[in-house]
């Protein structure tokens, strides 16, 4: 139906880091209706999170040396006529038919980006519920059904963030909080699309060692975030530990910023990288990244110790220094060699775990990564093992954001190849060019990730008292118990035996480590964590799946 | 060299407001989240856990942990990561589950 209200869009991008923001600026330019949902309320994903514009800081390229890239990308998605909404935390996406898909999202989840407007600009458009597919699909009590459609977008919204939504104020206790941050007024809303384009980005993968949930130790990348978009640190010495390339950046940008850092702790050597001569030769811009930042830190004299680990944090109710261990060739603590190092924070992350549960509820394939995180396995132009859905960026392994840039490029190409019938548009120089550039930076993200890839013996910095599952504050003895007394060979059982995994992160937190000790009772001494497989990927109030119109199923395109 | 984040990118931000956390006043900055404003005035925890009673503030920062909860303004199981500061708001402390359930 043309023109009709339910006309769905032609693709829906989740996510607007750099990766969504290139494919959707893409699509659009080559004619596709776009539209990109993001929880944040600026775009530029984690990696280019900058401050609030009340913030009014003058010089936000201090807190990231690739800002004129940022820049130019999102002026190109500003003029592509992409729409962007703001605030939309997306928990689900369903398939309705062939190259039919949903796309359900929460608005006005804590941050209330896209919310916080008041109740007046919500079209009310009513009968619309019933149109949306031509199924007279539900208004169940009267409720309209919150799904959008292009032409309900198509003006005035777009950049925004305050998506107009075709329903009243779902699931929510209705009106809007008396924060004004609009989390009262948080409601379900769908969107439909004939692809989907996963840009989901990374989340940290942290290792737990005691001492690790006194305030005060946050996580590395999460002490970046804060930083860029409140410009406000977790203490004034700041230990930077882990391992990973993100360490360096970060460590470089707190020291910038004021804090004094003790030492940056790698549990890897740089010798990994060393081993791979023709993946760093051909990748120089990382090279590059890696000397401005080791520049940055000879600068503030930061020492960098390698094959080290802090193994404690002490305090009691905030942590007052840790113990950095030297690892052997396991990540195994060297018996005597624990040294204390007085802090008031520390920043610590062991890599980038993808963020894949809305592909894999969708069947779609992973693949293990050399540091033993879960990636999607994608194809030559993007395309996951599900017709329909492609994906961009860290979601198909971390690899940065120029390869983010590039792959959300060769997505938005594909996508419109697909969609309009022109597979001539991916035979273009361009697309050779983005694919061998995509094909070099992917070869050197492997090898960055086996370099780093943790080792088994890191769970000897567990002892018994220790939490490990922050949400539900099971220790390391209870897991280990469920795993020799009781017999629990995976993840899953441990979580059942224990409810490590089933607070409210649902495992995010300490899924990769639970998966180690669950290894630990197994021949092969390492077992891979679970592939992300989490029915909805954000938290959902329960009103707000009852109040989900029903899907009118297969065939309504 | 910068002495702070906010010499570092050289800002000049709106007009600061007052918040409290359990009732001491806190001054945010327009634009900041709870968790940034609790953080520049040095506050570190703002709930503690539902079987130990301990302490904990934010983790994450980009709202995966749900570690950062606080009851904003009445309302438990605020993620203080995400949730913007206003002028006026009143934090306080979460005690374990915040006395609802998982309100997101
Ligand atoms: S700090 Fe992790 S959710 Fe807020």
């Amino acid at each position: 139906m043309p023109g009709s209200p339910s006309e769905p869009y032609d693709l829906a991008v989740v996510g607007a880091g750099p990766a969504g923001l290139a494919g959707a600026a893409t699509a659009a330019r080559l004619g596709l209706s776009v539209a990109v949902l993001d929880a944040a309320a600026q775009v530029g994903g984690q990696y280019f999170r900058h401050p609030a514009p009340g913030l009014g800081a003058a010089r936000p390229q201090a807190l990231h040396h690739d800002w004129a890239a940022f820049t130019e990308l999102r002026g190109r998605f500003e003029a592509s006529g992409a729409t962007h909404l703001a605030g939309h935390h997306v928990w689900a996406v369903t398939r309705q038919g062939e190259e039919a898909w949903s796309v359900h999202a929460l608005v006005g989840v804590d941050d209330g980006a896209g919310a916080g407007r008041e109740g007046g600009d919500v079209p009310a458009d009513g009968g619309r519920g019933g149109t949306d597919t031509g199924e007279g699909r539900g208004t169940r009590g009267g409720r309209a059904d919150g799904t959008y459609s292009r032409s309900a977008l198509a003006d005035g919204s777009r950049g925004t963030g305050s998506a107009e939504v075709s329903g009243t104020p779902g699931a929510g206790t209705g009106g809007e909080g008396r924060t004004g941050a609009g989390f009262r007024g948080r409601r379900p809303v769908r969107l439909h699309a004939r692809a989907v384009l996963f840009a989901t980005g990374a989340g940290e993968r942290q290792l737990p060692f005691p001492g690790w949930t006194l305030p005060g130790v946050v996580g590395a990348g999460g002490a970046q975030a804060m930083l860029k978009s409140g410009l406000v640190l977790p203490g004034r010495r700041i230990v930077v530990a882990g391992s990973g390339p993100l360490l360096l950046a970060v460590a470089s940008s707190l020291a910038a910023a004021g804090a004094q850092v003790p030492a940056v702790v790698e549990a890897s050597g740089y010798l990994g990288y060393a081993r791979r001569p023709g993946a760093l030769a051909a990748n120089p811009h990382k090279l590059l990244e890696a000397s401005v930042h080791g520049a940055a830190l000879l600068r503030h004299r930061v020492p960098l110790r390698t094959r080290s680990a802090v193994t404690e944090a002490h305090g009691t109710d905030r942590v007052e220094a840790v113990t950095v261990s030297r690892l052997d060739r396991d990540w195994r603590p060297v018996p005597g060699t624990g040294r204390r190092v007085a802090c008031d924070a520390l920043a610590v992350g062991h890599g980038l775990a993808p963020q894949t549960e809305l592909a894999t509820g969708l069947g779609c394939t992973t693949r293990r990564t050399p540091d033993g995180t879960y990636a999607l396995v994608l194809g030559r132009f993007q395309q996951t093992s599900v017709p329909g859905l492609w994906a961009a960026g860290e979601a198909g392994g971390t690899g940065g954001w120029q390869l983010a840039r590039v792959e959300g490029e060769l997505a938005g190409i594909a996508v419109a190849a697909r969609l309009r019938a022109l597979p001539a548009l991916t035979r273009s120089r361009r697309v050779r060019d983005l694919a061998r550039r995509r094909d070099r930076m992917r070869a050197f993200a492997g090898a960055m990730a086996a370099a780093h890839a943790p080792g088994p013996g890191w769970t000897a910095w567990l002892d018994d008292d220790t939490d490990v599952c922050r949400c539900e504050e099971v220790t390391a003895g209870s897991v280990r118990e469920a795993v020799t007394a009781l017999g629990a060979r995976d993840a899953r059982t441990v979580k059942l035996l224990t409810r490590a995994g089933m607070g409210w992160c649902q495992g995010r937190m300490c899924g990769a480590a639970v998966a180690c000790l669950a290894a630990s009772g197994t021949a092969q001494g390492t077992v891979p964590p679970s592939a992300e497989r989490r029915p909805l990927a954000v938290p959902v109030p329960l009103g707000s799946l009852a109040a989900l119109p029903e899907d009118p199923g297969q065939g309504d395109t | 060299m910068a002495r702070t984040p906010a010499d570092l990118v050289r800002a000049e931000p709106d007009p600061p407001f007052e918040i409290t956390f359990d009732g001491r006043t806190v001054t945010a900055l327009p634009g900041q989240s709870v968790a940034a404003a609790l953080w520049a005035a040095g506050i570190l925890a703002w709930r503690t856990t539902r079987h130990g009673g301990r302490p904990r503030g934010a983790f994450c920062g980009i709202g995966q942990c749900y570690d950062c909860l606080a009851t904003v303004n009445g309302e438990p199981n605020r993620r203080a990561c995400l949730v913007p500061a206003r002028p006026g708001d009143a934090i306080t402390t979460q005690e374990g589950h915040g006395h609802a359930g998982l309100a997101v």
